[in-house]
């Protein structure tokens, strides 16, 4: 056995099999995506970024019952409230996410009764100040203007399983 | 009038020579990068230039624009002269390299002995930087590569006997010239002394402190070993250094065992083509060789490292002398 062990050891066995091993690896399709061009398929469930939305006649969702505020493990919500000028609804007058304290959990989305608060599918919004990633009201209501398509598809997708 | 001529030959020699040569190490170090990452199902660099050509020359302006640091308690000459010296060693060694038939820069009559002391010399740039620096991590990187280099270079030594045994002379070129049969690619070198082909493989994988001898740069235990205190273009000229030695070590392979710039086979189409692709073309073919070491073979433990070089690859190679010396006496075939 050991004049086996001996023989293979001196002929390099393990090595040369290792070779063609790798060499059939370096040969096979590569499993990295070239990220900018070409991404993973993803999922209706993903979280990404906050939007809030509008009902298709232009009016905002948010009633502001803060039920986000109260649920929000990292406390990233801010909201204050107070009745609207023209037709006294209660609407918010400040709507924070400061999405450097957010953990992207969902459950504001979960807690939201109008579906108002949404995590959307847009995960790219990298930027280079602290100060841009405290999102306001008017931040958010844009990013649902963007996202609107994307947001209700998924929605769509998303509620047999509700 | 005749002096200067031949002086200012010799210049231009060396700077195409330097150039070429150093717009090939640029593409090894992609092609060493690129089949690394194949092998473990990645792509690479790719995106600067198409496939990725130009990355070496992108890192290069990098590191020569970077701000150069020089630690505290260094000791600031040494520091400096370190990277220098390793880089300029390494590309001494390339002035007795034959790439074809009489394209030598200088024809030494001993280059076989010119490259085996240039590469020795080697270690005192790893040396220097490591001591220079006045860190833990270099030093210990420092000492460990001295002993690893010392203890491979006797069985390279001794491999390179019976290189010469076999060609009788110290020429580069005539050794090349000693492997022309008309056998083609089985006449070289590489196929009656294959076990010191695979010891001298093996052995400048460690001397050029290339995985799975890396030792000196296990990341995993000395962070970067000697290099860990430099940077920009400190750092750009210790790579450039290795990897140049690296091709020195490929070249010398392709010298000693694989017929430099012969042909393999002795016939029209195979024989039309210029010696310098064929030199060229196994001299890649060997780098990728290390390139794929690198790729699957873990990296040795420091006391496996000095059993091996010690207690296998001496005693082999030692007593490969002999039997090459034994075989070519009773044969008749000693050279004169």
């Amino acid at each position: 056995m050991q004049l086996v062990s001996s023989a293979k050891a001196l002929l390099l066995k393990e090595f040369v099999d290792a070779f063609f091993l790798s060499f059939r690896y370096l040969l096979k399709p590569k499993a990295t995506l070239n990220y900018p061009h070409e991404k993973n398929p993803q999922s209706p469930r993903y979280r990404g970024e906050h939007a809030l939305r509008r009902y298709p006649n232009g009016e905002e969702r948010c009633i502001a019952c803060k039920l986000c505020e109260a649920i929000c493990p990292a406390q990233a919500i801010t909201i204050e409230a107070a009745p609207r000028g023209n037709d006294g609804t209660r609407r918010t007058t400040r709507y924070d996410i400061d999405m450097t304290k957010c953990i992207y959990c969902g459950f504001c989305q979960e807690a939201c009764p109008v579906d108002a608060i949404v995590e959307g599918p847009n995960s790219e919004f990298a930027v280079e100040t602290r100060e841009e990633l405290f999102f306001d009201k008017q931040r958010l209501l844009d990013n649902g203007a963007i996202w609107e398509r994307e947001i209700a598809r998924n929605l769509a997708a998303d509620a047999p399983y509700r | 009038m005749d002096l200067l001529i031949s002086l200012l030959l010799i210049v231009v020699k060396s700077l195409a020579l330097l150039v070429i040569g150093l717009v090939l190490v640029a593409y090894y170090i992609l092609l060493d990068r690129k089949v690394w990452a194949a092998v473990q199902l990645r792509r690479g660099p790719n995106v600067v230039g198409p496939w990725g050509v130009l990355q070496s020359f992108a890192d290069m302006f990098k590191f020569l624009f970077k701000e150069p640091i020089i630690p505290d308690g260094a000791n600031k000459g040494v520091f400096l002269i370190a990277p220098f010296l390793t880089a300029t060693l390494a590309l001494a060694a390339w002035a007795v390299i034959p790439v074809n038939d009489g394209w030598a820069v200088a024809n030494l009559n001993v280059g076989i002995l010119y490259i085996f002391a240039i590469s020795s010399l080697g270690v005192y740039g790893v040396i220097m930087g490591g001591w220079a620096s006045n860190s833990k991590y270099p030093f210990l990187a420092a000492l460990r590569s001295a002993a690893q280099m010392v203890s491979y270079e006797v069985s390279i030594g001794f491999v390179i006997i019976t290189v010469l045994l076999c060609a009788g002379s110290l020429n580069l070129s005539d050794i090349v010239r000693a492997q022309d049969t008309r056998w083609g690619f089985l006449g070289w070198y590489w196929l009656p002394l294959f076990p010191m082909f695979v010891i001298f493989f093996i052995s400048a994988l460690a001397e050029t402190n290339r995985p799975p001898f890396d030792l000196v740069e296990a990341e995993s235990e000395l962070v970067a070993g000697f290099m860990v205190e430099y940077s920009a273009s400190q750092y750009l000229l210790f790579m450039l250094g290795e990897y140049v030695a690296i091709v020195t070590m490929c070249s010398l392979m392709t010298l000693l065992f694989f017929g430099g710039w012969l042909p393999p086979l002795k016939f029209a189409p195979f024989t039309l083509v210029p010696g310098v692709i064929w030199f060229v073309l196994k001299v890649t073919w060997f780098f990728f060789l290390f390139a794929m070491v690198k790729a699957f073979v873990p990296r040795y433990r420091y006391d496996q490292l000095m059993r091996l070089g010690w207690k296998v690859f001496l005693p082999l190679s030692l007593a490969a002398v002999v039997v090459v010396a034994g075989v070519l006496e009773f044969l008749g075939k000693v050279a004169q």
